[in-house]
């Protein structure tokens, strides 16, 4: 079975659920190798191992922070060019994607983004992409070089296969090209206490309808209940009723949870193309016209500050 | 300076876009347009010119004979002038390929910045503007909610991976511009009446130096083995709140083991 290089999604050492999906995803396709760059390797070497790294490749150096993404795309290509892996697989995230796209180039390689799924074939690493807004599956391959997978969040789940992996230092030459774009400031997010919208099982989003910044806490208040995700349309986010990272559709995050619950959300293409792919769907809406109706597996036509208070009180009856 | 702004010519998403048999984009059924996520770079290609920055503004485009409408509604909104590049053999190009055609155009127009969309509304990869900065070998400054240009240097603010971040570089670079940067403007009938007038320069692979089996779909480094339409979700039970809309919802959801 060939190496199958990861790049490691995480913030100093603590390693981003996502990574975890993309080391069960390399098992089926061959042996995987964590490539983790930055600062904090000694605190993800216990999760990577756990979850099946045979191997991790470390790139320690303060570049990786300083700039954009360069330094990372010089690091995985230099760490493939040495162990000429049989796949890569990355995170499909604004970094991730951009860094399989310059080391695509670079190695003359084949890139496909936003994996749903990758298989084992007969010409290599199958995927499984969903695209139009989500009303097509495609299912392709790489032709040229070492495949290289951007993969979505959520495409597999997490899967332990204890290993302990072999732990090497890599000293990267970083090209002239690498201190380009300087990094000049990093504002964290606020870390909240409810589950990522990519990761959470149950999303519970809230859009034109619920018609101000301080009526979100009624979509929290549900989403709290059942230990959901928040998730807001296009219209709410560019009203400022809540933070573009709770965007859910097309240019904000796209999502595939278990259980999707609109309120007072349209379905405007937009918003379709982010959530569709949901295993069961839920709206509420005044409109019974909307078109998120034709999606649903149950909806209710009503005032959603009825409905979902009323909902929330049932839930925690029920629990 | 000279900016580029690369436009592309994409099947409306409102539309029920499909394949072909070969596995590439079916552009002949749906009516296309101008990307909308691409109307954002050129908004800010001319905010930047009017922020006070002497520049040319040459719009891009790779795509058949119709995306000369992508290049036209883009000169009705503003800019100078622009560059359809046709060829025959560029049917069923991939981003890497696509990226090589449009760096050897840049190249070929000269620039001092770059301008991209986030990401196409058909392909959808958001990669390109990356591969772009990889082959002129210039700085990337991407995904920006925000952009500014000031002696001789691009800044803006990027959503990161986990951070808000704010990132600069010096010119020449190729940043891309999200749909947070601020509304697109509609063209003005003046405006669509200039663009009739402005330059509009056609070219081939052969225009570019460009070999045509460095592109084309039998050029692409991945192949689609199938494309299946997903079946439209059945529409399920929708009932109108008479009071007890939450009560029913809960006990679907009971039903479903969600609580």
């Amino acid at each position: 079975m060939g190496e199958i290089l990861v790049l490691v999604d995480h913030v100093d050492g603590a390693v981003r659920k996502p990574t975890l999906e993309l080391l069960t995803l390399a098992r089926r396709i061959g042996e995987p190798s964590a490539v983790f760059l930055g600062k904090g390797a000694d605190a993800a070497t216990e999760t990577l191992g756990r979850y099946g790294a045979q191997k991790i490749y470390v790139v320690d150096a303060a570049e990786v922070d300083e700039y954009l993404v360069v330094p990372k795309a010089d690091a995985l290509a230099q760490v493939a060019g040495a162990v000429n892996p049989a796949a890569i697989l990355v995170p499909s995230s604004p970094d991730g994607r951009e860094v399989g796209a310059r080391v695509a180039v670079r190695l003359g390689s084949g890139l496909i983004t936003d994996a749903v799924d990758v298989v084992a074939g007969e010409n290599g690493p199958e995927t499984e992409q969903s695209v139009f807004a989500a009303t097509y599956q495609v299912r392709a391959h790489v032709t040229k070089g070492t495949p290289i997978i951007t993969v979505k969040p959520n495409a597999a789940t997490p899967e332990e296969a204890p290993a302990t992996p072999a732990v090497e230092s890599v000293a990267v030459k970083f090209s002239a090209a690498a201190t380009g774009t300087k990094v000049v400031s990093r504002a964290p997010r606020e870390k909240s206490d409810r589950p990522e919208l990519t990761e959470a099982d149950i999303v519970v989003s809230g859009g034109r309808g619920v018609n101000g910044a301080e009526n979100f806490v009624v979509i929290e208040r549900v989403a709290d209940a059942l230990g959901a995700a928040v998730g807001a349309s296009r219209a709410a986010v560019d009203a400022g009723w809540y933070p573009h990272s709770h965007q859910v559709g097309q240019t904000g995050t796209q999502v595939s949870p278990q259980l999707y619950i609109a309120a007072g959300i349209s379905g405007a293409i937009q918003h379709r193309a982010g959530m569709q792919t949901s295993k069961t769907i839920v709206a509420i809406n005044k409109d019974e016209d909307a078109p998120i109706f034709d999606l649903v597996d149950y909806g209710v036509v009503g005032d959603l500050f009825k409905v979902l208070p009323q909902l929330e009180e049932e839930i925690n009856k029920r629990k | 300076m000279k900016i580029v702004v690369c436009v592309k010519y994409v099947p409306d998403a409102t539309a029920d876009r499909g394949f072909n048999e070969d596995g590439t984009t079916d552009r002949e059924s749906v009516d296309s347009l101008l990307s909308e996520l691409d109307e954002y770079a050129i908004e800010q290609a001319l905010q930047i010119v009017e922020s006070g920055v002497e520049a040319e503004i040459t719009y891009l485009t790779v795509g058949p004979d119709d995306a000369t409408d992508a290049l036209r509604k883009a000169l009705a909104m503003g800019g100078d002038n622009a560059v359809h590049v046709n060829d025959d053999d560029i049917q069923g190009t991939d981003a890497l390929g696509t990226s090589l055609i449009l760096a050897k155009a840049i190249e070929a127009n000269g620039y001092d910045l770059v301008i991209c969309g986030m990401a196409s509304t058909d392909g959808g990869m958001g990669v390109v503007p990356a591969m772009l900065a990889e082959r002129l070998g210039v700085p990337q400054v991407t995904y920006l909610d925000e952009v500014k240009v000031e002696g001789g240097v691009v800044k803006g603010r990027r959503e990161g991976d986990t951070a808000t971040e704010q990132v600069e570089a010096s010119l020449p670079a190729v940043i891309s511009v999200t749909d947070r940067t601020g509304e697109a403007r509609f063209p003005s009938f003046k405006g669509i009446m200039a663009a009739r007038k402005k330059p509009l320069e056609s070219k081939d692979l052969d225009d570019l130096g460009i070999d045509s089996d460095e592109v084309g779909l039998s050029a692409a480094w991945s192949t689609v083995d199938a494309a299946t339409a997903r079946p439209a979700r059945t529409k399920g039970e929708v009932v109108t709140d008479e009071g007890e809309g939450g009560v029913q919802l809960a006990t679907f959801l009971a039903a479903k083991k969600f609580i």
